[in-house]
């Protein structure tokens, strides 16, 4: 994919921009625009991550614009296809469905962010536009012997300590993370048949725990199963998902969904109520 | 059009990022902001580098990039570690230090 | 020869080392051992007198230095010891007089349990007082002086288990102070101006001063009324005045050491010691004058007044340090009559205290003389000693205080101008004044009917004479009383031999010796007639008659203690009391004002410290933009 765009860009690269970057530009900078706001302003987090990852790829489509070929293939890359996975993946684990409150809980915080948010951008725009930019250089006089090989010489020759010390602090990045995520066990870890042994000595269920709900309509597992009098079992549920306090208590719900699914079939299937006492007072339960 | 226009829209894009971090209380989010206002600065980078016809705001972008991976990696395991002890990603609950 | 001096003072310092750290075993004979070692002094005093007395003038001054003291770079302070004309005088009155006071101290003691802890003291003193005197530099002097005041105020108070006694040991100890502080401020000026403070390289001779004729007169005048201050409070010099009378708490051989042979004295021996500071700073000569004019009248007047016999006694010590301090202060023609009288003074007041002494004894500690009488039957040789004693200090012709006071009257006019005729005319008024309580003191006690009384528990006093120990003291010291002042008038013995030291002018006097000497003797007539007239015609009434004005203020001593109240200690007060409001408003409204309003402004500060991240992250990015607004700002100027 990126051939193509590189050609299309060698020719426009010198001083000024031809009108084809222009029309690319407003286009995609708008929705660059509005994939930031819904960053910031998306209840769940797992949209604004990935209204996030638009944004990004949107700026590296400017990359390449810009004649930077290689920041615009490690911008995908990198940024949209590896941190942002990260990113993913630690929403997931703090729950995908967990959707934020807007609503600020600190007396001024809101007004405050605006009127600085405001006045930083209002300062920066009057910053930029005081400062007669005007000429452009171009690329292509620096990119003559090709972007990456142009880049590959300024990292190894003028850029190299720096280079290296990145490397280092990679490493320790990976490091810290590692040590501030490990936890030591401490103990041996039971055995399969010591487990049994001491369930069996504590003298409670014995056998495997019940299954969760059956009702396919959502990810059931966190659907609490019903007893069979009627009332959710929290046992058949995940502790992971009890710990998160992510069951669905849908034992009400359920049977007046199921009540209601039912009567739309015996409207459509004119029959009688079937045994409607017998729901009406186990929901009554 | 001028390039400078791509200034103005790292601008734009970098304070869009600082007011989230300062209204969301999400630790995740907070952090995605963060990465929205290092992408911003990316941009202006590579528009500098265009602009003085050399290749070393690009080096610089390239920097900023591995520091932000390094820093999403610890600042996601920081997350994680807070999550698990105090079951909750928000910002405001980290508030003990407060009188 | 020079090796003996140190013993002078290693004798009693031993003694007060011995006594004072012996404990109960060495009762019995503790006594013996001060008083013996006192004497051994004196006979060094008198050997080193006798090998003195055979070189020529020039010659008689012996240093003995035993080491180096302060060896700083730019600071050095030896321990030397000097031995002249003039502290060999010294030496023998303290010596010589130290010690009879000891053997009298035997038998007035006798009853004190605690009588090897006054004896150390004694020792102490006298110790004290030959360092003060033998030092050759004004360092060692200050210790000397330091020493004496320790040891009086350990005097004074030795019967401390009256609140009267420590009150007036602590009231002695600390007007002391302020005339050691006028010492000390001395020494430093001396120390800034000459580098030095040894008595010779700053003093000199009399002939050729020391480093002192370089310096400047201001300099000079005011390290002389530095050492005038530090004079006033060890002689008791108006206005440091206050601590003698009530110093006449301690036992009575205290008092006599005190007024007759050391303490007191030691005022004079700095002037006339420092007589070449003096001498270049007229100014500070006529202070001194003034000071010894005041003193001489002011213990007069009091003197008048007292009925307590030991009051009476001291306020004429007062009035006679007035003189030698008078004296002091008319410089080269004064100098020799100031210690020539101080020396006659040593042995009559001596002997009239330790008579003093002697009645108290025989009447159970009586000491109003009001309550006397009489008593020259009873108390014979009393009566005889302080009767020749009396007669010496008013100046009866023939007698030591006729010479002495003599001279110094003369000296007086002989300085010359309408300053001369003031000064001598109060020299002769105190004459006339001293002549007047002298005998009104002599009447009231030896004279007239008895008047003594049963005391509260019916127990009549006994009068009777005293043992030996105490007679035999009383009686050397009427034979000094006596003789000492012919003796050393004849042929100007004691001037030929104080005058290396002090040097000596005669001034021109416009009345005549002869008119001087029948003018002392009209103003004596006149004075004991008055007396007699007052106190020997008719009864002395038992309860003090109300009296005039001044008879009254005089008994309160002249209201010093008032003056010392109102000015001192109310001035004090008042001085306190604003400082501490200025501090509790001022300075307190200060700091608690400081303090709260830093205080409210942390307690609203505080509100800020929320512990929200994002709030912080509010302020930090607010901070930037306005780091972004300087920048502009400073690109736009």
């Amino acid at each position: 994919m990126t051939a193509p765009l590189q050609l299309a860009a060698t020719t426009t690269l010198a001083a000024g921009t031809s009108t084809g970057e222009a029309f690319q530009f407003w286009i995609l900078g708008t929705v660059a625009v509005i994939g930031a706001l819904c960053t910031v302003f998306m209840k769940k987090a797992v949209h604004s991550a990935l209204c996030l990852a638009g944004t990004m790829i949107i700026l590296a489509v400017f990359y390449l614009a810009n004649g930077a070929y290689f920041l615009g293939v490690v911008q995908i890359v990198v940024y949209t296809g590896a941190i942002m996975m990260l990113f993913l993946f630690v929403v997931m684990l703090v729950g995908v469905t967990a959707a934020d409150s807007l609503k600020e809980t600190i007396k001024g915080q809101r007004w405050l962010a605006l009127v600085c948010g405001l006045g930083f951008g209002i300062l920066l725009f009057a910053g930029i536009g005081n400062a007669s930019l005007n000429e452009f250089n171009g690329l292509t006089q620096a990119n003559s012997g090709g972007n990456v090989e142009g880049l590959a010489t300024l990292i190894f020759t003028k850029y190299v300590f720096a280079f290296e010390i990145t490397g280092a602090l990679l490493i320790t990045a990976a490091v810290g993370a590692m040590v501030l995520t490990h936890r030591e066990r401490t103990e041996r870890a039971l055995t399969q048949r010591e487990m049994a042994e001491k369930r069996v000595r504590d003298g409670k269920h014995l056998p495997p725990l019940p299954a969760p709900g059956v009702y396919a309509r959502h990810n059931a597992v966190d659907i609490a199963g019903l007893l069979p009098d009627g009332t959710p079992s929290e046992l058949t549920v995940s502790k992971m998902l009890r710990q998160r306090g992510q069951i669905r208590d849908v034992s009400a719900e359920a049977l007046n969904d199921l009540k209601a699914l039912e009567q739309r079939a015996e409207e459509r299937l004119d029959r009688t109520e079937i045994e409607p006492a017998t729901f009406k007072r186990e929901a009554s339960k | 059009m001028n390039p400078v226009n791509y200034l103005y829209l790292a601008a734009l894009l970098f304070t869009i990022g600082a007011t989230g971090v300062l209204i969301r209380r999400n630790a995740i989010v907070v952090f995605m902001c963060i990465e929205l206002m290092l992408n911003a600065c990316n941009l202006a980078f590579v528009a500098f580098s265009r602009m003085h016809g050399n290749l070393d705001g690009q080096i610089i972008a390239f920097f900023t990039m591995v520091v932000a991976a390094a820093e999403v990696v610890v600042g996601l395991a920081i997350i994680v570690s807070l999550f698990r002890s105090r079951h909750s990603a928000s910002v405001d609950d980290a508030s003990l230090m407060k009188l | 020869m020079e090796n003996l001096i140190a013993l002078l003072i290693a004798a009693p310092l031993l003694g007060a080392a011995v006594l004072l750290t012996g404990g109960r075993r060495l009762d019995a004979v503790g006594h013996w051992i001060g008083t013996i070692l006192a004497a051994v002094s004196f006979v060094f005093g008198a050997i080193l007198f006798a090998d003195l007395l055979g070189k020529n003038a020039e010659d008689r001054t012996l240093i003995q230095h035993l080491w180096t003291w302060i060896p700083v770079e730019g600071f050095q302070a030896d321990v030397t010891f000097r031995l002249d004309q003039l502290s060999m005088t010294f030496v023998l009155l303290i010596t010589g007089v130290g010690s009879l006071i000891h053997l009298y101290s035997i038998g007035y003691m006798e009853h004190d349990e605690r009588r090897r802890r006054f004896f150390g003291y004694l020792n102490l003193f006298l110790a004290a007082m030959l360092l003060l005197v033998l030092a050759d530099n004004y360092l060692l002097l200050y210790v000397g002086w330091e020493g004496v005041g320790l040891a009086s105020y350990l005097l004074i108070g030795f019967w401390q288990h009256k609140p009267s006694a420590a009150t007036a040991a602590k009231k002695a100890f600390l007007v002391n102070r302020v005339g050691d502080m006028g010492l000390s401020i001395a020494i430093m000026l001396m120390f800034t101006t000459f580098g030095t403070f040894a008595f010779g390289p700053v003093l000199g001779s009399h002939e050729k001063p020391g480093l002192v004729e370089g310096a400047s007169e201001a300099t000079l005048t005011g390290i002389a009324l530095m050492l005038l201050l530090a004079a006033c409070g060890k002689s008791a010099q108006v206005p440091l005045q206050s601590w003698l009378g009530d110093a006449m708490e301690g036992p009575t051989p205290v008092s006599a050491l005190i007024h007759a042979a050391t303490m007191v004295t030691a005022g004079v021996y700095l002037i006339v010691r420092s007589a070449n500071i003096f001498n270049l700073a007229p100014d500070a000569q006529l202070v001194v004058t003034v000071v010894g004019g005041v003193t001489l009248l002011f213990g007069a007047i009091v003197g008048c007044a007292k009925d307590d016999i030991k009051k009476a006694l001291a306020g004429s010590t007062m009035s006679q340090i007035g003189y030698m301090v008078l004296a002091a202060g008319l410089g080269p023609i004064g100098y020799v009559f100031a210690i020539m009288h101080l020396v006659t003074h040593g042995f009559f007041k001596a002997g009239l205290f330790l008579g003093a002494g002697s009645v108290m004894h025989g009447m159970n500690d009586e000491v109003d003389m009001r309550k006397y009488g009489g008593l020259r039957k009873y108390m014979p040789v009393t009566f005889v000693t302080f009767g020749l004693g009396y007669l010496a200090i008013i100046g009866f012709p023939g007698l030591s205080g006729f010479f002495s006071k003599d001279k110094i009257i003369e000296a007086a006019f002989a300085k010359g101008g309408t300053e001369g005729w003031i000064l001598g005319g109060v020299a002769l008024l105190g004459a006339a004044i001293t002549a007047f309580y002298m005998t009104r003191v002599m009447l009231m006690t030896f004279f007239g009917e008895k008047r003594w009384q049963p005391d509260a528990e019916g127990h009549e006093p006994h009068p009777h004479e005293s043992p030996k120990s105490m007679t035999i003291p009383m009686i050397v010291l009427a034979f000094g009383s006596v003789f000492a002042g012919g003796f050393f008038s004849i042929g100007d013995r004691f001037l030929h031999w104080l005058e290396p030291v002090t040097g000596h002018s005669h001034g021109d006097s416009p009345v005549s010796a002869l008119t001087v000497t029948l003018a002392t003797m009209v103003v004596l007539v006149i004075g004991v007639a008055i007396a007699y007239a007052q106190y020997g015609r008719r009864p002395v009434p038992v309860v003090a008659p109300r009296g005039s004005l001044l008879t009254r203020a005089a008994r309160r001593d002249l209201l010093q203690d008032d003056f010392n109240h109102v000015v001192l200690v109310r001035g004090g007060e008042h001085l306190t009391r604003s400082l501490v409001y200025v501090d509790h408003t001022l300075v307190d409204g200060v700091v608690n004002g400081t303090a709260a309003s830093v205080g409210g402004l942390s307690g609203r500060m505080r509100k800020l410290q929320n512990g929200y991240a994002r709030s912080y992250a509010v302020s930090m990015f607010g901070g930037a933009a306005i780091l972004v607004a300087a920048t502009l700002l400073m690109r736009a100027v």
